[in-house]
């Protein structure tokens, strides 16, 4: 009964998507008051219906209701409470259920946020995030029913996915939902605004706080998701090039470009159909992934179930949203168009080389990625793009982007001077290079010039991050939010990259075949195969090895990777055993049994490989404190007053 | 009013985009359809997995629909869709004879004990032989045979609930229908 009201609720949600859009969009056009209030009425009803329907199917996960397809196919009777909940959204359906619960979440914020916005504004926005909403729900009740009856009902599940019952796994996906559907709001702010076809500072200022949330949310969701592939996938590997990883790269690297085009438009008023551009963009990419993860239209080792029928309502979908959009973009943008000048070296050009950069490197993941597609359908035969190319193709943007990063944060806005810095740049730069000869030479004997440039880039960048707080004070400036949290974020771009480069530069990944009481050594370690015994854990058997590490003799700690089985079936599972420190990583992971008591042992020494996950807290950490910054909570009419101040000016 | 054709330029993209995943989608590889569909089942008289006296084949299923599942104890997606295959044997609605390929008894039998068995019967193929007969690219790979003898579907790569419930019953429900 509970799962036919939740399949219920989820078709009266999607009715009121339908009337969220047409009294949004049409209201708006009528100039109509009464439509414009319903359509806000229809975004609180459709949250409540998708939050029931949502509700509906945990409770079917949570009662083990093996009778519901999706359940069963997804669940365990042995399954622990968190997990079951968390195997909501383990698999297809659920994950467009999630999706759009998300997306009624945002809306709700936007229409709880924007009382102030012009109505007819507000209600094109509420129109456009209806049109979305519409696709998701229709998507899932034509083609992606998650309340489907299993008939005879199955009298035990197909368990979760064993990767998947981690916690770093569970709350991946909502969190990188947050941050994908996040973007519909600059998006549905874009479209809306080129319906109207004018753009003030407003609209920037009203747009960078949703997109920052958005973004922040999506920087830990990709974090997360690199970290579980790390200790789980049992490669010892950070990122893999991966299309489903890539999917969730590219928005995020519109997503950055967009912050910082939108700190320009809200300045200045320059870029604008530029930024507009942007916004249409991190969605679409959003959108896109999505295509690419569902569809299985490219083969991944993250492999989700896939289905050709889906991947043609998603294209469609994807034809209509995104196509929308750009027909509109080409039809008005170009009435939008700024001038101004800048100087050459003023934080306009900057940002715009910022711009240039991450829209380079976007365009070569996406050309990767897709590449065998194109291949394929072109019949030139089946190719795959590997890590080696990703990892070259990658540094070519990335490099002068790090390097301009540092120079361009002290730039003053349409002037062109330095001056006031560029004493202190020199200094900057000067320990940064110091710095990365000194931990190249003393740390690792090693300095190869791609590493100490990698070190060099990464202490500038955080130097450089430093100084202007450092400045800012001294000249007893007030230090806002956004401030703080763009040195933050960049500072956290800086420890980012010194993991990176500590890692790419000096890890060691080796495979031993090893019988109980025999050692191995690598990175200036010593791994001792001391002792293996059978576990037992709520859901699955398997075997746990004891790997006494020690260094000149000394012990340092004592790695217990396991291998599991889980109960339910399926492929046995590894759980690395990982010894975590401000230094290196020490990582073991248990392979197969060879026979005769050897086990192949997969060990690795990852230097400084945390400092990439710190790196990326701090950038979603930046956008968190520059997404409250006081501005964006000022009262309207202050903000009226501002705005005009700021055209004139 | 004039139209800059820079701005047109996103459009455009996108639209050969679109057009590449068009194409894209209708090369999926799990959409390779079996000649054999509408065809009588090849008939094979082999050796029980278990039993070398005992001689199996489509014969023992005469008049009734049944479903022939191709597996090794050396394929991962037979693993992977093993658990599928033991909750539709429990389902009781259709009995599964297993087309044992390119293996050795004592590994095949060792798998069923540990994992359970689904299948009424085991025809067992070490040089695949009759698999070609089949038109089997690999494992696993399962049919699905009506009560006239007739092959009626055919599933490339671990089966689930999903394509069972979808694909599968409906098509046993319509040859139950029929006289």
């Amino acid at each position: 009964m509970i799962p036919e009201l939740g399949h219920f609720a989820l078709i009266v949600a999607f009715l009121l998507s339908v009337a969220q859009a047409v009294f949004g969009l049409g209201g708006a056009a009528r100039r109509d008051g009464a439509w414009l209030a319903a359509a806000g009425s229809a975004v609180v009803g459709q949250f409540v219906f998708v939050a029931l329907s949502f509700g509906a199917l945990t409770w079917a996960f949570v009662e083990r209701d093996f009778s519901v397809l999706y359940v069963a196919t997804n669940s365990h009777s042995e399954l622990p409470l968190f997990y079951r909940v968390a195997a909501v959204w383990g698999a297809h359906e659920g994950s467009l259920l999630l999706w759009s619960l998300c997306l009624a979440g945002w809306t709700l914020g936007v229409v709880a946020a924007s009382r102030s916005l012009d109505a007819p504004f507000r209600g094109r926005v509420i129109g456009i995030l209806g049109i979305i909403s519409i696709g998701f729900q229709l998507f899932m009740l034509a083609t992606s029913n998650p309340f489907t009856r299993l008939v005879p009902a199955a009298p035990e599940g197909l368990d979760l996915n064993p990767l998947l019952q981690d916690f770093a796994l569970a709350v991946h996906p909502p969190i990188l939902y947050l941050g994908y559907v996040g973007f519909a709001v600059a998006f549905a702010f874009a479209c809306a605004t080129l319906i109207e076809g004018r753009l003030d500072a407003a609209w920037a200022r009203w747009t960078r706080p949703w997109t920052l949330a958005a973004w922040m949310f999506l920087t830990i969701g990709i974090a997360l998701g690199s970290w579980w592939a790390y200790y789980e996938l049992g490669w010892g590997g950070w990122w893999f090039w991966d299309p489903v990883e890539n999917a969730s790269f590219m928005p995020w690297l519109a997503g950055t470009a967009l912050i910082h085009s939108l700190a320009v438009t809200e300045k200045r008023g320059l870029f604008k159909s530029w930024t507009l551009l942007l916004a249409v963009a991190a969605f679409s990419l959003s959108l896109l992934g999505t295509f690419l993860v569902r569809s299985g239209i490219l083969i991944s080792v993250h492999a989700f179930a896939t289905d050709p029928a889906r991947g043609a309502f998603i294209l469609a979908f994807l034809g209509i949203v995104i196509g929308g959009a750009l027909v509109l973009y080409a039809w008005r943008a170009p009435r939008l168009a700024s001038s101004a000048s800048f100087e050459p070296t003023s934080r306009e050009s900057f940002l715009l080389l910022n711009n240039a950069l991450l829209v380079a490197a976007l365009s070569l993941i996406l050309l990767g990625t897709l590449y065998p597609l194109f291949m394929d359908a072109l019949e030139l035969g089946k190719v795959t793009v590997g890590a080696p190319w990703f990892n070259l193709m990658f540094l070519v943007p990335m490099l002068p982007l790090l390097l301009l990063l540092g120079i361009g944060m002290h730039a003053a806005w349409k002037r062109g001077h330095l001056l006031t810095v560029r004493s202190r740049l020199w200094i900057a730069a000067g320990c940064a290079i110091a710095g990365a000869l000194l931990i190249g030479a003393l740390a690792y004997a090693d300095l190869r010039p791609i590493t100490t440039l990698g070190f060099a880039l990464a202490l500038w960048v955080m130097l450089s991050s430093l100084l202007m707080p450092l400045a800012r004070l001294r000249a007893r400036q007030p230090l806002p939010a956004a401030v703080v949290g763009m040195v933050v974020a960049h500072f956290g771009v800086g420890l980012a990259t010194f993991g990176i480069t500590g890692v790419q530069s000096f890890k060691v990944e080796k495979d031993f075949a090893l019988a109980v009481g025999e050692a191995a050594s690598i990175g200036g370690y010593d791994f001792r195969f001391s002792a293996l015994r059978d576990v037992r854990g709520a859901n699955f058997t398997g075997v746990e090895a004891d790997i006494l590490v020690s260094r000149d003799g000394e012990k340092v700690t004592m790695l217990q990777p396991q291998k599991r089985l889980y109960n339910s079936g399926g492929n046995p599972m590894t759980e690395a055993g990982i010894e975590v420190g401000p230094t290196r990583d020490l990582f073991a992971a248990l392979g197969d049994n060879l026979g005769e008591g050897r086990w192949s042992v997969r060990l690795q020494y990852k230097p400084l490989i945390r400092y990439i996950w710190l790196g990326a807290i701090l950038v979603a950490f930046g956008g968190l404190l520059a997404a409250l910054d006081r501005r964006y909570r000022l009262p309207a009419r202050a903000r009226d007053a501002q705005t005009s101040a700021a055209t004139a000016s | 009013m004039k139209l800059p054709l820079r701005f047109l330029v996103p459009v455009l993209a996108f639209a050969v985009l679109v057009a590449f995943f068009v194409i894209g989608l209708k090369r999926d590889p799990g959409q390779i359809p079996s000649p054999l569909i509408g065809k009588p089942a090849p008939a094979f008289a082999l050796e029980s997995l278990g039993d070398p006296n005992w001689i199996v084949g489509p014969a023992d299923f005469a008049g009734r629909p049944w479903l022939l599942n191709v597996w090794g104890s050396w394929c991962v997606g037979c693993r992977q869709e093993h658990d599928a295959l033991m909750a539709i044997a429990g389902q009781n609605r259709v009995p599964i004879m297993g087309l044992n390929l390119w293996d050795e008894r004592e590994r095949a039998l060792r798998w069923l004990a540990d994992l359970g068995n689904p299948y009424v019967s085991v025809a067992y193929d070490p040089d695949g032989r009759t698999s070609i007969d089949w038109g089997v690219y690999g494992a696993p790979e399962t049919f699905l045979v009506d009560a006239s003898g007739t092959v009626v579907k055919k599933h490339i790569g671990p089966i689930t609930l999903q394509v069972w419930q979808a694909e599968f019953l409906p098509l046993l429900a319509a040859g139950a229908q029929a006289p």
